[in-house]
């Protein structure tokens, strides 16, 4: 099992992986790719069944991010896990890349769903999660969703189908960063108490600090073996955790930076001499 | 040099200009800043709208504010009107209320966030549906002005933006422009190509590469897919009797589509439709995109020739 600081060590790779993507195209959406990067690391590291060898593995556990824009988290973590290569994501955003602007099953080994639209992921999964059931497969559908995502409606009709049908092999991962597109989620459309919100649509509910590993490794655990129903890890996140300038910062949600804030960003996230 | 826009400005622009009619409220979904209501909502927040990511809910607001005296314009990527689609058509369309939804960072032109983001069927869509106006302009002074006109039609009406800057077209002349009227941009009487959106810049480079051949284009704005403007249609089939259509968008069912249906009831000529070819876009540059779906200048230009080679 990898450690703690092992989990922190690859997490730093990846974010310098993040940073150098959207620099790189001057364009993508670093703030959310940041916010959910711990997450994904533990995930891939700790829990996920998949195999980097064969990414078309019938019986491998899924994973869906279903806000499909932050993408460069999961092209990192797919580069890290041996899934795709280094040279890949120097593809994100280019013509003919497998790394294409939002995460897409058609081009990219490791993607199990086309994303991009939001609001979709979760009925995705529940689907992954019924022909589990009907299979007989231990296996487990992870779905990460976006704070700003939980507004689309369609993520409650998922939510209360997946209580009805009793998955307890379906977990979501929510990236609980506060922020959205235009703004903090306060100002565009306020959600309330999202933790009671799950549990009166019938889910189990976690919450965790989204950049504490301990917390994230255990949260983890809690999604794999909870099974008497569908759960849910509300991770509390910073959006573009890792960046001084892009932390807590609407701006970066969809900007990449420039040339002195990229410089900036790798010396903050320890790569000397860049 | 060219003078360059994105015709969501326009849109924007527009807004602002409305504000004055009390009645105008504005509608957004979380991507103010990109279809560029955000200065409108920062000029008046009282009269907008967040309805946070729920598109769907969106639509049917707009429906609400409409019957009760209001003028909506309700905005966000052209792609995710798509979401609300049974929305327009049940609750919007069906009973004629004036909601105007612009769907911006329309077509394949819209680049690097790929095909999620690329709608090259809402044309043809919102075209399906009885009342409903469907424009997509081509630069950011008639974005500004169709935008304005929108808010004495008592139909609803759709309108497709571009996120990126194509050539500015009619600085100083603002008087020409109309809903449902098109505007010829160059007369030629070899063939007439008809073009909306970003494509229209590119018909006119078409339209120079055919003339240093000696071949005479008339080049055709047809910022309105619906009403369409048959007169002028009929025209250039007199004129020129050969036609070239071009859009970012699906080859099936949008302004060549229009075209077509246009022509099969009322008149003949060789039609060629350049357009996206019933495919998927991918990530690209705005520029890259045209090319590899094949509807830049020298594809119609092409597309151009094999039409008059068609002429009986
Ligand atoms: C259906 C739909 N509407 C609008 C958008 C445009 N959009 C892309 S990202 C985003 C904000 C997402 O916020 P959130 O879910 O909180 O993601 P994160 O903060 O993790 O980046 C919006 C509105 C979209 N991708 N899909
Ligand atoms: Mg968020």
């Amino acid at each position: 099992m990898t450690s703690p600081d092992e989990l922190r060590e690859l997490a730093r790779r990846c974010r310098v992986h993040i940073v150098n993507m959207v620099h790189r195209a001057q364009a993508g959406h670093p703030g959310g790719s940041l916010s959910e990067i711990d997450l994904l690391v533990a995930l891939y590291k700790t829990t996920l069944r998949v195999r980097p060898s064969d990414p078309r593995w019938e019986d491998r556990d899924r994973f869906i991010l279903s806000k499909g824009h932050a993408s460069p988290g999961m092209y990192a973590i797919l580069a890290e896990m041996g899934f795709i290569s280094e040279e890949d994501l120097t593809s994100y955003r280019v013509l003919g890349g497998i790394c294409q602007g939002h995460v897409d099953m058609k081009w990219c080994p490791g993607v199990d769903f086309s994303a991009g639209s939001l609001g979709m992921g979760l009925s995705f999964g529940l689907g992954a999660a019924i022909a589990g059931r009907l299979e007989e497969s231990e296996r487990q559908v992870y779905v990460m969703l976006g704070d700003g995502e939980l507004q689309e409606g369609s993520v409650w009709e998922a939510a209360m189908a997946a209580a009805h049908h009793e998955l307890g092999n379906l977990n979501v991962i929510l990236d609980r960063n506060r922020i959205q597109n235009d703004d903090f989620c306060e100002a565009q459309m306020r959600m309330f108490d999202i933790p009671a919100k799950w549990k009166a649509f019938g889910w189990n509910v976690k919450e965790i600090d989204g950049h504490n590993m301990e917390e994230i490794v255990d949260g983890m655990q809690f999604l794999s073996t909870t099974n008497s129903g569908p759960s849910i890890l509300i991770a509390h996140t910073v959006k573009g955790h890792g960046v001084s300038f892009m932390a807590d910062n609407p701006a970066f949600h969809g900007a990449a930076p420039n040339d002195e804030q990229y410089a900036l960003a790798m010396q903050e996230l320890g790569e000397v001499g860049a | 040099m060219t003078k360059m826009a994105a015709t969501r400005d326009g849109y924007g622009e527009a807004l602002l200009e409305l504000a004055n009619n009390p009645k105008v409220v504005v509608l957004e979904a979380d991507l103010g800043k990109s279809t560029k209501s955000l200065h409108f909502r920062k000029a008046h927040p009282e009269r907008t709208v967040s309805c946070g990511i729920g598109e769907q809910n969106m639509l049917l607001i707009g429906a609400g504010l409409a019957a009760s005296g209001y003028i909506p314009f309700a905005s966000t990527f052209a792609i995710f009107t798509e979401r609300a689609f049974e929305q327009m058509r049940n609750g919007v369309a069906r009973p004629n209320l004036a909601v105007h939804v612009c769907g911006s960072h329309g077509g394949t032109h819209t680049g690097t966030d790929g095909s999620s983001a690329q709608s090259i069927e809402d044309l043809a869509i919102y075209r399906t549906l009885p009342n409903v106006i469907v424009m997509n302009p081509s630069d950011v002074v008639s974005t500004k002005q169709l935008t304005i006109q929108l808010a004495d039609k008592a139909s609803p009406s759709y309108m497709r933006t571009a996120r990126n800057k194509t050539p500015v077209l009619y600085e100083g002349r603002e008087n020409e422009i109309e809903i449902g009227k098109g505007i010829v941009l160059k007369e030629g009487s070899d063939v007439a190509i008809i073009a909306c959106g970003v494509m229209v810049s590119e018909a006119l480079k078409a339209a120079e590469s055919l003339q240093a051949e000696g071949i005479q284009a008339s080049v055709v704005d047809m910022h309105t897919l619906k009403p369409l403007d048959g007169p002028l249609i009929d025209n250039l089939v007199l004129t020129c009797g050969a036609l070239v259509t071009a859009e970012d968008h699906n080859v099936i069912g949008g302004l060549g589509g229009a075209v077509a249906e246009h022509l099969t009831a009322n008149t003949y000529a060789p039609l060629e439709r350049v357009g996206v070819k019933d495919r998927f876009g991918e990530s690209g540059q705005s520029d890259e995109m045209l090319e590899v779906m094949e509807i830049s200048a020298p594809f119609i230009a092409a597309a151009a020739k094999r039409a008059i080679a068609r002429k009986a």
